[in-house]
C-alpha cells in the first residue's frame, strides 16, 4: 500500500511538471463548454440540468483519456525507466495500481474543474443536484474505464501514438457495444447469447443510467469490473514483457 | 552471496545467455567483459530481476529472484544500462522518490540523501530538471540511486560509460571503497578499468563464460607477460639482437619506432634475470629495462575471436 502511494504521488506530480496537464485541462474544459452550449443548447432548452454537459462526456474521452493513458508505460518503455521502476522493490501490481490511480485522480481534477457549470445552472434554475452528483460519479466512473484500458495498450508497446490509436478503437467499440454498428459484426455468425453479452458491455448505456441520477448498482459493479479486469491483463501484459 | 545456475535466456531463436553458472562473495569486485553483444546486459537484467530466465536460477543473497523477487531486490542497488531515470524530476525529487521506495525514512533518508549527492558532487544540479543535464550528470544520478539504501549487492551496467577522466576515476574509487562489505557486479569494455576496481573478472561472448579468472591471470595469458623491454643508449640494436636471441626461454625479438625493443618469453618464461646478467656481461650502454606484465586487450582479443567451441568453459 505504501508503495502505491509513493508511485502514486510520483506519476501525478509528473503530470504537472510538463505543460501536457494544463494543455489537457485547458482543452477538455473549452471542449466540453463548447459542446455544451453549442451543439447541447444549453440555454435553448430552458431546462436546469446538465445533460447536454454529460451526454458528450463518452465522446470528449474517446479522445481525451487515450491521450493521458498512452504514455503511462509506452513511455517508460521508450525511456528505459521501466527497467529502473521494475528492479525497485515493488510489485507489478502496486507500480500498475499507482499508475492508474494517478492518471484517474488527473481526468477527476479536470472533471472537477468544469464545476462553473454546476453553479451556473444552479443561478439559472433550481437543478436536483442529487442528479448532477451521479452523473459527476458516472462520468468519472467510465473515465477510469477509459483509462484502464489505455494503460493496458500502453503496456504493450513503446510508441505511444500506437498506444494512443488503438485505444481509441477499443474505447469506440466498448462505447457502441450496444449499438448496431458493433453488433452487426457479431450477427448471424456467432450464438444470440454472446451478441447479447456483446451489447451488455456498453459503456454508453451503463453511463445513461448514471447520467439520468440513477445509482445503479449494476452500473457501478460494471464499471468496477471493466477497471479491475484492464488493470489485471495490464499487470500479465508487463509480465510477460518487461524488456524492449 | 550471488548465485547463479545454468541461467539462460533464449530469444526466440537466439541463445542471449547460454548457461551460466558462477557465484560471487562478499568482498569481491567482479568485472563481466565481453564485445557488444556478448549477453553481459542480460545477464545482469536476469540478476537485477528484471527479466525472467529462459531456464536456469539466480539468488541474491540466498532469495530466489523469481520466487522471491521483492526481498531479492530490496538487496540490490542496480544501475541499469544507459542510467535511465525520469527526466522530468530533479535529481532531488528523482532520489527522494528512490528513498522512499526503498522505505528509507526520517533521519536515516536524509543523512543517506545527503551522503549520497555529496559522494557524486550533484550539489550544483540538484534543483534542474535531470533532462537538461550532461551525460556524466545523468550517469551519476543513475549511480547515486543505486547506493541510496547502502544495499549489499551493487549490479552496474556501464558505471563509467560517458563519464571524463576525473569522474572516471572518481567513481572507481567509490567503487573500490564500498567493496569491503558488499558484492559488486560492473560490466564495462573499458579493460583498464578492470585492472583498476575488479579482483576478478569473467569475459563472456557469445553468452557463454570463456575465463574466469584475476585480472592480474588473465594478464599472464598475454604472449607479453614477462616479457622484457629495453631501451639502449649507444650500443646498435642489431649489435644485441643476436645475441638476445640466442637466449634460453626467447620466443622472439620486436623492435618499436621509438629505439626500444621488447624480448618475448616462450609460455611467460622470467626472462628478466637471464637478459640482465647478459647486459652486464656485454657492457651494453641500457638506459632503461622494463618488464611487461602482459596486455589485458590483448588477451581480451585473443579469447574472444577465438572459436568459442572449443574454449574450454569455466
Amino acid at each position: 500500500m505504501r508503495n502505491i502511494g509513493i508511485i502514486f504521488r510520483r506519476e501525478l506530480a509528473a503530470y504537472f511538471a510538463t505543460p501536457v496537464a494544463y494543455v489537457f485541462i485547458v482543452i477538455f474544459l473549452v471542449l466540453a463548454g463548447a459542446f455544451t452550449f453549442y451543439l447541447g443548447n444549453f440555454y435553448e432548452r430552458g431546462q436546469a440540468d446538465l445533460d447536454p454537459f454529460f451526454g458528450f462526456h463518452p465522446w470528449l474521452y474517446l479522445f481525451l483519456v487515450p491521450a493521458i493513458s498512452m504514455r503511462l508505460w509506452a513511455e517508460e518503455r521508450k525511456s528505459g525507466s521501466i527497467e529502473l521502476l521494475m528492479t525497485l522493490p515493488v510489485t507489478q501490481g502496486e507500480a500498475v495500481m499507482g499508475k492508474f490511480l494517478a492518471a484517474w485522480t488527473f481526468c477527476g481534477i479536470a472533471l472537477g474543474l468544469t464545476f462553473p457549470l454546476w453553479i451556473t445552472v444552479n443561478y439559472l434554475g433550481q437543478p436536483d443536484n442529487g442528479v448532477i452528483l451521479a452523473a459527476y460519479v458516472g462520468s468519472l466512473l467510465m473515465a477510469g474505464a477509459f483509462l484502464a484500458i489505455g494503460a493496458c495498450i500502453s503496456a504493450t508497446t513503446r510508441n505511444q501514438v500506437i498506444a494512443f490509436i488503438l485505444t481509441v478503437v477499443i474505447c469506440f467499440g466498448f462505447l457502441l457495444s450496444g449499438f448496431p454498428l458493433v453488433l452487426d459484426l457479431f450477427q448471424g455468425w456467432t450464438p444470440q447469447w454472446f451478441t447479447d453479452a456483446i451489447a451488455q458491455l456498453s459503456f454508453m448505456t451503463h453511463f445513461s443510467t448514471l447520467s439520468r441520477g440513477v445509482v445503479d448498482l449494476r452500473a457501478v459493479v460494471y464499471f468496477g469490473l471493466v477497471i479491475g479486469f484492464w488493470l489485471t491483463a495490464n499487470a500479465i501484459v508487463l509480465d510477460l514483457r518487461k524488456a524492449d | 552471496m550471488i548465485e547463479t545456475e545454468r541461467l539462460t535466456k533464449r530469444y526466440g531463436n537466439l541463445l542471449a545467455v547460454d548457461d551460466l553458472s558462477f557465484s560471487v562473495g562478499q568482498g569481491e569486485v567482479l568485472g563481466f567483459l565481453g564485445p557488444n553483444g556478448a549477453g553481459k546486459s542480460t545477464t545482469m537484467k536476469m540478476l537485477s530481476g528484471f527479466l525472467a530466465p529462459t531456464e536456469g536460477i539466480a539468488r541474491i543473497c540466498g532469495f530466489d529472484i523469481e520466487k522471491e523477487p521483492v526481498k531479492a531486490k530490496r538487496e540490490i542497488g542496480y544501475l541499469p544500462e544507459g542510467a535511465p531515470t525520469y527526466g522530468e524530476m530533479t535529481p532531488a525529487t528523482f532520489l527522494d522518490f528512490v528513498a522512499d521506495i526503498r522505505d528509507l525514512r526520517g533521519d536515516h533518508k536524509r543523512r543517506r540523501l545527503d551522503e549520497v549527492t555529496s559522494r557524486l558532487h550533484l550539489e550544483p544540479v540538484l534543483l534542474q530538471p535531470i533532462d537538461t543535464l550532461s551525460k556524466g550528470y545523468k550517469r551519476r544520478v543513475g549511480l547515486a540511486q543505486a547506493i541510496i539504501h547502502d544495499p549489499r549487492v551493487l549490479i552496474l551496467d556501464e558505471p563509467t560509460d560517458g563519464l571524463d577522466p576525473n569522474q572516471k576515476h572518481e567513481v572507481r574509487s567509490l567503487i573500490s571503497e564500498m567493496a569491503a562489505d558488499k558484492i559488486i557486479i560492473i560490466s564495462t569494455h573499458i579493460l583498464e578499468e578492470v585492472h583498476a576496481v575488479c579482483d576478478r573478472a569473467i569475459i563472456i561472448a557469445q553468452g557463454r563464460i570463456l575465463a574466469d579468472e584475476t585480472p592480474a591471470g588473465l594478464e599472464a595469458r598475454s604472449p607479453r607477460h614477462n616479457a622484457v623491454t629495453l631501451r639502449l643508449g649507444d650500443t646498435a640494436i642489431d649489435a644485441v639482437r643476436p645475441a638476445l636471441e640466442s637466449l634460453a626461454g626467447v620466443a622472439g625479438i620486436e623492435t618499436h619506432d621509438d629505439g626500444g625493443m621488447t624480448v618475448l618469453p616462450i609460455g611467460g618464461a622470467e626472462l628478466l634475470p637471464a637478459v640482465g646478467r647478459l647486459a652486464l656481461e656485454r657492457g651494453w650502454d641500457v638506459s632503461e629495462l622494463q618488464v611487461e606484465s602482459g596486455q589485458l586487450d590483448e588477451v581480451f582479443r585473443q579469447i574472444t575471436s577465438a572459436d568459442v567451441g572449443q574454449e574450454t568453459r569455466t
